[in-house]
């Protein structure tokens, strides 16, 4: 492999690598309304469980499709729903990236996510997969699709922060 | 129940009717034992699963009656049995995946094998090795099969007893709410997707959430603020004879649409709105204009319709401080794309994330923090008076949960 492809390949790996940062980042800051701001505007964002992957199940915990819809799930969170107070503490890694062309990137990576109470009281709460495509945008890197696989089917009590 | 192996412990029921409950109920060790024995194994119908998740012959799925395993297959005559999912040897799960096909239930640890019905069919050296070791003559196959339950299809889901006394599933349940079952079922459904969802909390307080239906308006902003339930709605409550089982249901009105709630309440917030609303359409697939419809089969099932959003919630007991809920989230098998489109968006409303259903898993968990502390204080459900009757035009009653109380009671024989 040429040094100059080399350099490209080291360069993009970091530029996503930097953007699933600044994605949980902004999770657990609890920035949540800056979080549709890495989607396209058309993007989509799924969050489905391991075995509803496995038997090609259609219907997701959350699916969002269109920036709309990425607002609403926020502004519920905010103002609508109930629940007790808690934050959550992602861990990113094994960035694999599957395929690139033409501005578009195909990458999986594994997630962990311990949730904390305002008690206290701490548990992973989630593991699992992104399975993203990342598209070019104004020379930023925008998920145009998220999905996120959860390992286990359970979710512990309910699910309204993003993943 | 013939036999009872589980001393009832020494509680009495501390108030002369069910509109007042005490809050040991959700935190007793003996009585949770005794719950498994006198009402999961009793004389009731368990929800199992749906005929749909079983289509082939040799299709099995593994699910709970209360916290007891279960075997739900179709054997080689299309006939769906249920067995406890125990080998009659030395107590091992027989199906450890959750789904699968099979010839034959076959006990990895000794090679025990039973056929789709739990018949014992052979069991491994028999004759010993060697002429050395086995059975012994007196040795009766017949004897050793899978406990088994009876099994009744209703309506495309797949129901089991412990006892043979109890009634079929459709006087059990009574024609008024058969009616409304068919309302929802009324055509082969498919399956579109599990949750689950753990519930820190006692069984019974999200048994009693779903018959509680003056909580719907007030708890959840959606319900309110996107005229799915509004106290202000047409529809009901409706209660078997047995007080048992029932339905809350909710149907647009113009008056409802039009009438602006009297009392201000939290969830009512007509200055929030979606920037998106495709997750609130709803298209009128039942032949009615009935937003919510919640009904309950006791002890544990919840037939769900929600705008487009169709479901079966199985309820599973896991000690007397936990339990799990599985979602079956359902469509017709003949939705064409645009249909399935619509309801991949409307489940947003509900499941482990749902924007209507997220705080039921909250509030259980809430109440079992503080029934811990007072077990001897009681709870109060005086919406809609003392009575256990059914309710037409209005929802603010609590006379669905005072029911569920009286078949908890009449069960449990408390």
């Amino acid at each position: 492999m040429a040094v100059a492809e080399l350099d490209d390949d080291l360069a993009l790996r970091l530029r996503i690598e930097a953007l699933n940062a600044d994605y949980i980042h902004c999770i657990d800051d609890d920035r949540l309304e800056e979080w549709p701001d890495y989607f396209t505007e058309d993007g989509v964002y799924r969050v489905t469980t391991r075995e509803n992957a496995d038997l090609n199940m259609p219907v997701s915990l959350i699916f969002c499709e269109g920036n709309g819809m990425f607002h609403d799930r926020i502004s519920a969170l905010r103002t609508a729903n109930i629940f007790e107070p808690h934050t959550y503490c992602h861990s990113v890694s094994a960035l694999q990236i599957q395929k690139s062309a033409n501005g578009v990137h195909t990458t999986k990576s594994n997630f962990l996510i311990t949730r904390t109470m305002s008690e206290g009281a701490m548990m992973t709460f989630a593991c699992g997969r992104y399975l993203d495509t990342i598209v070019e945008q104004d020379g930023e890197l925008k998920f145009s699709e998220r999905t996120v696989i959860l390992e286990s089917r359970r979710i512990d009590t309910l699910l309204v922060i993003p993943i | 129940m013939d036999t009872l192996q589980t001393n009832a412990p020494e509680f009495v029921w501390p108030h002369d009717d069910t509109s007042r409950v005490p809050y040991q109920v959700y935190t007793d060790e003996n009585l949770y034992a005794l719950e498994q024995e006198r009402i999961f194994r009793g004389p009731v119908w368990n929800y199992l699963c749906l005929e749909c998740e079983v289509p082939s012959n040799g299709d099995y799925k593994t699910t709970y009656a209360g916290d007891t395993p279960i075997i739900v297959v179709r054997d080689e005559n299309g006939d769906i049995n249920a067995m406890v999912n125990r080998c009659a040897h030395k107590g091992s799960l027989v199906c450890y995946k959750p789904r699968g096909n099979v010839s034959e239930l076959s006990c990895v640890y000794h090679n025990w094998v039973y056929n789709l019905r739990g018949d014992l069919q052979s069991v491994a050296f028999k004759r010993g090795v060697g002429g050395k070791g086995g059975l012994t003559e007196e040795f009766d196959n017949s004897q050793h099969g899978l406990e088994k339950l009876r099994v009744e299809r209703f309506r495309g889901m797949v129901f089991g007893t412990f006892s043979d006394r109890t009634e079929s599933v459709a006087d059990y349940i009574g024609e008024e709410l058969v009616a409304s079952i068919d309302r929802v079922l009324i055509k082969p459904v498919k399956v579109l997707g599990y949750h689950s969802q753990i519930f820190p909390n006692n069984w019974k307080l999200y048994v009693e959430n779903n018959k509680d239906s003056y909580h719907a308006s007030l708890l959840h902003v959606f319900h309110n603020t996107f005229g799915v339930v509004r106290p202000t709605m047409g529809g009901g409550i409706k209660i078997s004879d047995s007080g048992w089982h029932h339905l809350s249901y909710t149907q647009r009105t113009d008056i409802a649409d039009n009438e602006i709630g009297k009392e201000k309440v939290r969830s009512r917030q007509d200055e929030y709105s979606l920037r998106d609303t495709r997750m609130m359409e709803h298209r009128l697939e039942l032949g009615d204009n009935v937003t919510n419809s919640i009904q309950t089969v006791f002890p544990t099932l919840v037939v769900q319709q929600i705008l487009n959003c169709l479901a079966t919630r199985q309820l599973i007991p896991q000690g007397p401080n936990q339990s799990e809920l599985i979602w079956t989230i359902l469509g017709f098998e003949d939705d064409d794309e645009d249909m399935l489109k619509l309801r991949v968006q409307a489940n947003n409303l509900v499941g482990p994330a749902g924007f209507i259903s997220m705080e039921d898993g909250a509030v259980g968990g809430w109440v079992q923090r503080t029934a811990r502390a007072n077990g001897s204080e009681m709870t109060v459900m005086p919406m809609g008076g003392r009575a256990i009757e059914p309710s037409e035009g209005s929802r603010v009653t609590e006379a669905a949960v005072r029911g569920f109380w009286k078949g908890w009671r009449d069960c449990m024989g408390i």
